[in-house]
């Protein structure tokens, strides 16, 4: 009978939802690579090896200067990382990706060799959404599997409620988007029509590649390469899609909430 | 050429010369498909390739009992053909795509109208069917839904709760992902592929390389091929994991739904150990596989896998021991066999409808041609019917995994880099988990893409649920929306 096993059942597993923010987070993949890191010192001369294997046209490299990364138009294919002969491009394994200006995802230069992290709201607006975070979400000319990856926020493993974190069906209830794809034109009426209807002040969160830049749709003439086109961006959080622990992260780090950085 | 002509011949991920392809008059052309249809056939594809201010109409047919595929195509015309819709229903949404695509009018069709508002304008723009009379109502929902959910409009012609018909309207996913293709492969093309839905990474990105592979008369070594046909029922597991959790929750039958949506993360992550991505990105290239399981690795998957199964073993019983589920499930959202066949439903939804087709079974290719597993069908058609159909391969999934991690072959993972042949055309179907994945890709003079077609088993799909809502409460829809789970960005494209 279900109701007695479904009872024993909770009894031997307890509570399913990981310690993380306070404790350790879950363990990632070996093969996951996070975020890329780009050391331009180590780019050899006149080589170009990187460029025309990335597929989102991520990577430039001017005569003469370091090779130039855009985090935001990464997929994280890790191409660029297979073909670099010098090691310039490598994975770090973080899976801190979150950040609060599209220019803090572009790697390459003296000093910026990785993502500069998301710093938290300012006071005011911390103060009203930092415990209390309502969200409204625009899927808008991705592929679902940003969408998948932010729903399993909401499983029991995860259980993105603890922090008062919660997704509601009307733009009316909400302090906020997250957007995810890379903004067809089908949906351009609708997503402006979704962010005047979210009472101010508000915030947006574009989740990821498609959201950032386009993704591996950037260029075409029916998209808009990314939610910065249609409406003020506040958070990325890049990846294709991103990990559930890249998001979480981007979401208490724009809250305020993570002790450590 | 008369309409007594067969199509030309070929099996699940072959190629074949262009000019090898029968070829008819406009009108003879549709006679000869719906001959094709008439003995058994099933619509695959049905596209067209422009040729100078013309357009060709290609069709791709499956004789599922036989396991050969069967194509051929028009002579190149303009303005307007008689309407295969009239004689076989299954056209009906391609001959409107070919239409929005190409201008083509299919003369009688019954409701041609856009499928994806690629001219601008958004797709909940423009006529829906009404139903008139002093107590009907209509409930208007979408793009945007209370959830996180792919964006959609559904028009409901209601008479007080029950559903007299219900239209959708996609296209607010489309983002060029088929005219792009022209010319290709790109660089951009296989992420493209992997993101056609994204879901079904493994199964459009298997799709595609194995379509470059029958291109380029080439295959990818064995151990490639048992890799991505792991990674095919790991997608499956997941997802079916992920729905059966999704119905248990539009029920608040809680218990499932919780573990379930916990076990479909766990599914995943076996994908993740493998490649490195939850989704399979970046796994399946033309050509082979991008990374190998090793023993050691072959054996944390195996041992996790066999954890995660029993658990969803546990999870599932709960809820057909549950009478509060079944009773919502049973008899909510029919769709009869002969409906089923009718649409050409694929996958999941047909076989839950009482029909026998699986490409992996029907049309084996890829791994698929030395190891099987037995098709699962149910006979009623009704929310309960797709429930259990994605259990019942869930536990047939699982099983084949456990014997086919357990001998491996042994080989390379990466082979030749394949080379699409000039002028030739190749059809490839793969069993993704919500059905018939199809790709059909033609070369130019130079082995470029001159057209390349992709068709999502939702494609195929949406009119299922929009039938199966018929005569049910409107506050069932979602039960049927989440017994069916269809792709808009792989209908978008």
């Amino acid at each position: 009978m279900f109701a007695h096993e479904t009872i024993l059942h909770r009894l031997r597993y307890g509570c399913q939802t990981m310690a993380y923010p306070g404790g350790p987070p879950p363990p990632l993949p070996d093969r996951h690579g996070g975020a890329l890191r780009v050391d331009g010192a180590k780019c050899a001369e006149g080589c170009n090896a990187c460029v025309p294997v990335c597929p989102t046209q991520a990577i430039t490299r001017e005569p003469g200067k370091p090779v130039v990364l855009d985090l935001g138009k990464c997929i994280f294919c890790a191409a660029c990382v297979e073909a670099c002969p010098t090691k310039a491009i490598t994975q770090t394994g973080d899976h801190r990706m979150a950040v609060r200006s599209r220019e803090d995802l572009v790697l390459g230069k003296p000093g910026e060799e990785e993502l500069r992290l998301a710093v938290a709201l300012e006071q005011k607006l911390k103060k009203l959404f930092g415990r209390s975070l309502r969200l409204r979400q625009v899927s808008a000319g991705g592929c679902n599997a940003c969408e998948a990856d932010v729903n399993v926020l909401g499983t029991i493993g995860w259980d993105l409620g603890r922090f008062g974190i919660q997704f509601v069906a009307s733009p009316r209830h909400a302090d906020g988007l997250l957007i995810t794809g890379a903004i067809s034109c089908n949906m351009e009426l609708a997503l402006k029509k979704t962010y005047d209807a979210v009472a101010s002040p508000k915030i947006v969160i574009a989740v990821g590649a498609c959201a950032i830049a386009g993704g591996p749709f950037v260029g075409h003439p029916q998209v808009l390469n990314g939610a910065s086109s249609v409406v003020p961006v506040d958070l990325f959080v890049p990846g294709c899609p991103p990990h559930p622990l890249t998001i979480l992260d981007g979401l208490l780090r724009l809250l305020g909430r993570m002790e450590k950085p | 050429m008369n309409s007594t002509q067969p199509f030309a011949l070929l099996s699940n991920g072959t190629s074949l010369p262009w000019a090898d392809v029968p070829e008819w008059g406009a009108a003879d052309f549709v006679a000869a498909t719906a001959d094709e249809l008439n003995r058994g056939g099933r619509l695959c594809a049905w596209f067209g390739v422009a040729e100078g201010d013309a357009t060709r109409l290609v069709a791709a047919v499956a004789f599922d009992g036989d396991n050969t595929l069967a194509v051929g195509r028009s002579e190149p015309f303009t303005k307007s053909y008689p309407s295969l819709t009239l004689r076989h229903a299954q056209a009906h949404l391609f001959e409107r795509e070919v239409w929005e695509q190409h201008g083509l009018v299919p003369e009688g069709h019954p409701w041609l109208k856009p499928v994806r508002r690629q001219d601008g304008g958004h797709p909940a723009a423009g006529n829906f069917f009404q139903v008139e009379g002093g107590e009907v109502h209509e409930v208007s929902v979408g793009p945007v839904h209370a959830g996180i959910i792919e964006p959609g409009h559904f028009r409901f012609q209601c008479n007080g709760e029950e559903v007299l018909h219900l239209e959708i309207a996609l296209g607010y996913q489309h983002r060029g992902v088929e005219e792009a293709l022209a010319g290709g492969p790109h660089r951009a093309t296989m992420s493209q592929m992997e993101t056609v839905a994204g879901d079904t990474t493994i199964g459009h990105a298997t799709a595609y390389a194995m379509t470059l592979e029958a291109l380029a008369g080439a295959e990818a070594p064995l151990r490639a091929q048992w890799l991505r046909a792991m990674a095919l029922e790991l997608e499956r597991l997941a997802n079916h994991t992920g729905d059966l959790g999704a119905l248990a929750n539009d029920v608040a039958f809680l218990p499932s739904s919780s573990a379930c949506g916990k076990l479909r993360g766990d599914f995943l992550n076996l994908t993740a150990l493998i490649c490195g991505n939850r989704f399979g990105r970046g796994f399946v290239r033309p050509g082979g596989c991008r990374q190998d399981l090793e023993n050691e690795r072959m054996a944390e998957l195996l041992g996790k896998l066999r954890v995660a199964l029993k658990e969803v073993d546990e999870a599932a019983n709960w809820m057909w021991d549950a009478n509060s589920v079944r009773v919502r499930f049973e008899m909510t959202g029919v769709v009869s066999s002969e409906q089923a066949a009718e649409l050409g439903l694929v996958g999941v939804a047909a076989r839950a409808s009482g029909l026998v087709r699986d490409v992996r079974y029907d049309h084996p290719a890829g791994w698929h041609r030395f190891a099987q597993t037995p098709v699962a069908v149910w006979p009623d058609g009704d929310v309960f019917a797709r429930a259990r159909v994605r259990w019942l391969e869930i536990q047939r999934s699982g099983k084949f995994l456990e014997e086919q991690l357990a001998t491996p072959p042994t080989g390379d993972i990466r082979g030749d880099a394949v080379q699409p042949a000039s002028n030739a055309l190749a059809v490839t179907l793969v069993e993704g988990w919500r059905g018939e994945v199809c790709h059909v890709a033609l070369t130019d003079d130079i082995g470029k893409f001159r057209r390349y077609k992709i068709i999502d088993p939702s494609f195929h799909n949406w009119s299922g649920l929009a039938l199966a809502m018929r005569g049910h409460a409107i506050s069932d829809f979602p039960i049927c929306n989440k017994s069916f789970n269809l792709s808009y960005c792989g209908f978008d494209l």
